[in-house]
């Protein structure tokens, strides 16, 4: 991966950078749904490592692995808490659009071009693994898994989130965000790529991990916030698992 | 040194906060930001030794329930509570100036609410005290005063200040609180909305012959409304509502002749009454900023939202503006979040805006209904009083509202 820009691409980097982090802008919907899943997040890890997440740089001496990093709205807050973060996205555009935008953050991020499976190829080693909303995308999702467990120190934990397969899920993930609502593109999704929590359990436990946690992200339309759910994972959830 | 000086989240900044004005909205702030881990800067124009003054001077405020709660929450309230006022109910009255009987339209008592008084009246200098020695107590909060500020200017990483002395200072985020002429939101970019009233809020406290049994009463005078606020004794504060010219003319009477405008409005259910403290007018006025946040900049109290004083609401809905941006930053922080990027102050715009402006709304309504001797509007307000009294779901909201414990409650005003 290059680590040297182009004068002439920076403004445009710049600009896509921008549109990352504009919370009205073109990912709108990631930005409404990130507090929820920082949230997820942050306690799963200070709750796995016994962290405190009012001290200074709580997760100082964690190595965290976000897979699909886009403009880095999870590498941020998790370097900003004090973690070694190495941030992969398979679109090689969004690289420089990341890096530029934690370099005006002043943050250091480790941001690659690069996929699971060739990380996990090199050997490399995580204390945690963020796999967020890219499990329903991949052509084969056992394979990925097992290459995202390959990628955990023992005691490390892997956090995932996609979407359920019903008829709701169809309603509310594909019709009503693609459709309805335009918040993504038409295609983004395809329904039967849709895991059920079910489903998603058996791959972490074939991977060689085990499943600790799952909850629901649930939008609320009257308040237009995302929340916790324990008993809703009918559309949008999240899972923690542990190598044992 | 036991201690090393406490570090912003941020490496290379002065300060997490940046706080322009150290009234009450801005020192309660800083403190509640505090035990959310942010360090502050308070920068404040006056002098300090003129911030607070032993004498009572006149100046006090009716507390809400949720700004009790605040106050509780950041360990101030314990020394507080014994110098302050429990309301126990409001007596809504509609008269006339010199009726011999007023008409009791609306009567509130805080049995109907579980959580004990509906709010206190606590006087200024003990508020303003209290947070003083707690700012100097604490040792994440720098504060400066007859300190000015002259320029600012943010960037993708933090926002300076310059002072007058030519002195620079940086932050993470910048915060306004520096009243309802704010040079802050000026600076920033940010246009006003409002108008005034053309009436003028004469305030003083009084001493009187009867106990109040702590009742606050709100009597609607054709003029406009008049408070009378219970204090600690034989003692209430009071906010009288008169025409702008009206106002002035009783403003420049003698203390005497002040009272004796005064007794016919008040009437004689507290017996004889004498001032105790010293005379204030204040122009009515409605200021809204047009937003409340700006790149790395978030407005707190009149800098974002000046209310007509009517229903005592002006500090309690700064307060509220600091516990939801208290809660912002510190959950933002929590979860790694950059606390002054969009994202987080949008948060905050979006819960405090719906709220002021229905409460500035509500209060605009309230006064033009009730600042009214038309037979038509009497008649009209009379009867939804009656029927808010006959309604216990209605009246229970209404006095939910009042006390300050309706909507979505941040962290530090849930108790």
């Amino acid at each position: 991966m290059q680590t040297t820009v182009e004068p002439s691409e920076i403004a445009k980097f710049e600009a896509m950078a921008a549109e990352w982090w504009d919370p009205e802008g073109k990912f709108k919907p990631l930005h409404m749904l990130n507090p929820c899943r920082l949230d997820y997040i942050t306690d799963q890890i200070a709750g796995e490592f016994d962290r405190d997440l009012s001290a200074q740089a709580p997760l100082e001496g964690l190595r965290i692995l976000d897979i699909g990093c886009g403009g880095g709205l999870l590498c941020e807050p998790m370097a900003r808490l004090g973690a070694t973060v190495v941030g992969v996205d398979a679109a090689a555009r969004n690289i420089p659009v990341a890096q530029t935008h934690a370099e005006q953050s002043g943050l250091e991020i480790d941001y690659r071009h690069t996929t699971a499976e060739a990380l996990a190829e090199a050997g490399e080693q995580f204390d945690v693994v963020l796999n967020m909303e890219v499990v329903e995308h991949v052509a084969d999702p056992q394979d990925y898994l097992d290459a995202c467990a390959r990628l955990l120190r023992p005691g490390g934990l892997h956090v995932c989130s996609t979407i359920n397969r019903n008829p709701k899920s169809f309603a509310m993930a594909i019709v009503g965000a693609e459709y309805v609502m335009r918040w993504l593109p038409k295609g983004t999704h395809e329904w039967k790529r849709f895991i059920t929590p079910d489903e998603l359990y058996g791959h972490l436990r074939a991977a060689g991990l085990d499943p600790v946690d799952r909850k629901g992200f649930v939008f609320n339309p009257v308040t237009w916030r995302w929340s916790l759910s324990d008993r809703d994972l009918s559309v949008n959830y999240v899972t923690a698992a542990l190598r044992p | 040194m036991d201690n090393p000086a406490p570090a912003p989240i941020c490496r290379g900044m002065d300060t997490d906060l940046l706080i322009i004005g150290g009234g009450l909205n801005g020192a309660t702030l800083a403190l509640a930001a505090a035990r959310a881990g942010l360090t502050s800067t308070v920068i404040d124009a006056l002098p300090r030794d003129t911030c607070a003054t032993p004498d009572f001077d006149g100046r006090s405020y009716a507390l809400a329930n949720g700004s009790v709660r605040l106050l509780r929450a950041l360990g101030l309230w314990e020394g507080l509570a014994d110098d302050a006022q429990p309301m126990n109910g409001i007596r809504v009255s509609d008269g006339r100036v010199g009726d011999a009987s007023v008409f009791l339209g609306m009567d509130f008592a805080s049995a109907e609410i579980e959580e004990g008084p509906m709010g206190h009246m606590l006087e200024d200098r003990f508020l303003r005290r209290a947070l003083l020695d707690a700012m100097d107590a604490e040792p994440r909060i720098t504060p400066l005063s007859k300190a000015r500020v002259t320029a600012q200017d943010a960037s993708p990483r933090g926002v300076t200040v310059t002072l007058q002395d030519g002195h620079r200072l940086s932050g993470l985020l910048l915060i306004g609180a520096d009243g309802r002429q704010s040079g802050t939101a000026t600076r920033a970019g940010i246009k006003r909305t409002g108008w005034t009233y053309r009436q003028r809020a004469l305030v003083c406290a009084i001493g009187h012959e009867k106990p109040h049994g702590g009742i606050a009463h709100q009597l609607f005078l054709p003029s406009g409304p008049l408070a009378i606020l219970p204090l600690p004794g034989d003692r209430s504060s009071i906010v009288w509502t008169e025409a702008d010219a009206q106002a002035r003319a009783i403003d420049a009477l003698s203390d005497e002749d002040y009272l004796t405008v005064l007794r016919p409005r008040f009437g004689n259910f507290l017996g004889d009454i004498a001032l105790a403290g010293k005379r204030y007018t204040y122009p009515l006025g409605l200021s809204l900023a047009n937003a409340f946040v700006a790149p790395r900049l978030a407005l707190v109290g009149d800098a974002a939202h000046g209310v007509h004083p009517i229903a005592g609401q002006g500090l309690n809905a700064g307060l509220r503006d600091v516990a939801a941006l208290a809660h912002v930053l510190d959950h933002a922080r929590r979860r790694g979040e950059d606390i002054a990027s969009a994202p987080v102050l949008a948060r905050y715009q979006g819960w405090r805006r719906f709220d002021t402006a229905t409460l500035a709304l509500a209060t605009d309504t309230f006064n033009r209904l009730f600042s009214n001797d038309n037979a038509l509007l009497r008649a009209g307000r009379d009867l939804g009083m009656a029927a808010l009294n006959a309604v216990p779901g209605m009246r229970r909201a209404f006095i939910r509202e009042a006390a300050g414990l309706s909507g979505d409650l941040p962290d530090l005003m849930r108790g």
